[in-house]
């Protein structure tokens, strides 16, 4: 070869504004970006840090165990909820998870889908992170049955007793809904991990890690043949799972809109839980990306770029989420509904108004501090920013279920929720299988996507003459 | 597979070369198929489309196996629930007709995009020929930097014009850092 191969570089980086930081730090080469993220895995030992973290979430899942085996034994009995509020916990966490999930999606197939390069350091444990939180997301439903060693109830298959699921009810919708997610987001994951696993297989020294990445990488060898057919399943994947982070959470909000309990009967529900979903999971990756650059030295990788760019996400589908919260009081007041225009009031000022004004305050106030550049800028603000919308999200979820609930039309039939240790326990254990989850994962797998971190390289880029011969 | 090589004594996979950049990858296999090989493939860390196209495979049938599912995925979703619906197990919920069809869109939708995802991968794995334990690819001493920085170029005994010493002249001739034989 007679020209270098930097000689394209400048053409290749993108243009960027006075103080801001490119997507890759400059210095990294195909060998580099390989070494460095194979070596997380495969060559660090493992540290105390690790074990320390991942026993402290291991503790929080046994927790869930301890709850679900008395659950099992008593019933649903044990939770807070009752007639007439009988959704409880168990929903709230439930939209909560599946609402974190999404940012993940939205990373790994819109972002692909508009070329936003930026998305390829970070959409690796972000789609894991979805996978995760839709498992989490998962137990609520189910364990709300009461029974649910007769979940299996809910799918459509012939049987004995000669019955069939109810297709027009938007709580069926939502089995769909979820499991054709869960199903998507597992095989982008995995089709996206293929030719990192055969990274993986030949980097690996020890003949047992060997032997297991080779057989999940199922021989890939990175064919020119096979790569064309996988850029394209890829794409198509893509563009599949796009519209599924619009109508997982629109089709979870159905659950609510299509009953006729005030507060929950209106129109913007869809796209505003949407929105409330991006929101919440972007605060997630933010609370994940932070210290994972952070002990893992990968701020080469997931630079300063990656922080300010999720931060403004959360800023814009925070704002669509606050128009979501005025609506919804503009809409009980001018729909003229006694119930409606109560329901409201009694958000504001019922019993329950702390957990409104909460809301308010973490999810519209708080997260204002995102228009300063600073703060963006500063991990450690944007981290605590990103929990208290995490709390915010929650917090939302337990306004809608529970205060539409508590007090509808009839007041002899009103009552009110407390939440019991059990239901505690049960959040709290979710958490701790979310982030065990994610500790092994770290230590497994390849957390950031090789083979799309090469194509941010320079010298991976065909030069002009090359690519028009 | 046929070998339709010299026939001397041990089976050949092929003539691989080394390559330390895409640009010289794509060269010698823009010059390879001028000079007539067609039994040819690519091997590189990061997909690169135009080194498809320039060993000759410009067209999969992913996408349209891919529409296929998805159509018959909707399809099924949607009958299934008319079935159901309408003539396995009629309900009468407040009077609604049966054949309620706005409220059959949700999982109408969500089978289409189940059946075609599904299909995406398994039929970009099946046609691939993946999962597949054994590849003679695998016999080159340094393959394992396939999947790191560098990239591969072997045109395959199989190939009618291929002749071990011409093939590997051949290929010395391009900028290749390494020529092998790699056994079958």
């Amino acid at each position: 070869m007679e020209h270098a191969p930097e000689t394209k570089s400048s053409e290749t980086m993108e243009r960027l504004l006075p103080g801001q930081s490119p997507v890759l730090l400059p210095g990294h080469t195909l060998e580099t970006i390989t070494d460095k993220i194979v070596s997380i895995v495969l060559r660090r030992p493992v540290t105390l840090g690790w074990v320390g973290g991942f026993a402290f979430f291991f503790g929080l899942l046994n927790l869930m165990l301890l709850a679900m085996a008395w659950l099992f034994i008593r019933g649903t009995g044990i939770w807070g909820i009752n007639v007439p509020v009988g959704w409880g916990f168990a929903i709230v966490n439930f939209v909560w998870w599946v609402g974190i999930g999404h940012a993940g999606t939205l990373i790994s197939a819109i972002l692909l889908l508009v070329k936003q390069g930026w998305r390829n350091s970070i959409n690796r444990f972000a789609e894991a992170m979805t996978l995760f939180a839709v498992a989490c997301a998962g137990v609520f439903p189910l364990i709300h049955t009461g029974r649910p060693w007769l979940a299996y109830w809910l799918f459509p298959y012939p049987n004995t007793m000669g019955v069939w699921p109810q297709f027009r009810s938007p709580l069926l919708w939502d089995v769909f809904a979820v499991s054709t997610y869960a199903t998507i987001s597992a095989l982008f994951w995995f089709v996206g991990l293929l030719p990192d696993l055969a990274t993986f297989r030949d980097a690996a020294t020890n003949p047992v890690a060997k032997r297991i990445y080779g057989l999940l990488a199922m021989g890939w060898r990175g064919s020119a043949r096979h790569w064309k057919r996988y850029e394209s399943a890829y794409v198509l994947l893509a563009g599949l799972a796009a519209p599924l982070v619009l109508s997982v959470h629109t089709v979870v909000s159905f659950d609510f809109a299509i009953s006729i309990i005030p507060g929950w009967h209106t129109t913007v529900f869809p796209p505003y839980f949407v929105a409330g979903a991006i929101y919440s999971g972007f605060a997630m990756v933010l609370v994940l990306a932070i210290p994972i650059r952070h002990f893992y030295g990968v701020q080469d990788m997931m630079t300063m770029r990656h922080l300010d760019n999720a931060a403004k996400v959360m800023l814009g589908t925070g704002l669509i989420v606050a128009y979501g919260y005025s609506m919804e009081a503009f809409y009980a007041y001018y729909s003229g509904s006694l119930y409606e225009w109560f329901v409201l009031k009694n958000r504001m000022m019922g019993p329950l108004a702390w957990s409104y004004w909460c809301l308010i305050i973490f999810n519209v106030l708080i997260p204002q501090v995102l228009w300063i550049r600073k703060v963006r800028l500063y991990p450690p603000a944007l981290f605590c920013t990103s929990v208290v919308i995490l709390f915010g999200m929650w917090l939302e979820r337990f306004v809608i279920v529970v205060t539409s609930l508590h007090r509808d039309f009839l007041p002899s039939s009103w009552g009110m929720y407390v939440a019991t240790k059990w239901d505690y326990m049960t959040y709290l254990g979710t958490l701790g299988l979310f982030f065990c989850a994610m500790f092994l994962f770290i230590r497994l797998m390849p957390m950031i996507t090789i083979f799309e971190m090469r194509l941010l390289v320079p010298q991976s880029k065909l030069s002009e003459e090359a690519a028009h011969d | 597979m046929t070998n339709h090589g010299t026939g001397d004594e041990p089976k050949l996979h092929g003539v691989v070369a080394e390559y330390t950049t895409p640009d010289g990858l794509l060269e010698a296999c823009n010059k390879a198929r001028a000079a007539g090989y067609r039994r040819m493939d690519a091997y590189t860390p990061y997909p690169i489309e135009e080194i498809a196209d320039a060993i000759g495979f410009e067209k999969t049938r992913v996408p349209l196996l891919t529409l296929c599912g998805g159509i018959l995925g909707g399809l099924s979703g949607y009958m299934l629930q008319y079935w159901v619906n309408v003539s396995a197990y009629p309900l009468n919920i407040g009077g609604r007709p049966l054949h309620s069809w706005p409220s059959f869109i949700i999982i109408t939708f969500e089978m289409t995009i189940l059946f075609a995802g599904i299909t995406a991968v398994v039929g970009m794995l099946t046609l691939n020929g993946l999962p597949q334990p054994y590849h003679p690819i695998f016999n080159h001493p340094r393959f394992a930097s396939a999947s790191r920085d560098r990239f591969f170029l072997c045109i395959e005994a199989a190939d009618v014009k291929f002749d071990v010493a011409d093939t590997t002249r051949f290929l010395q001739a391009t900028s290749a850092v390494d020529v092998a034989e790699v056994a079958d």
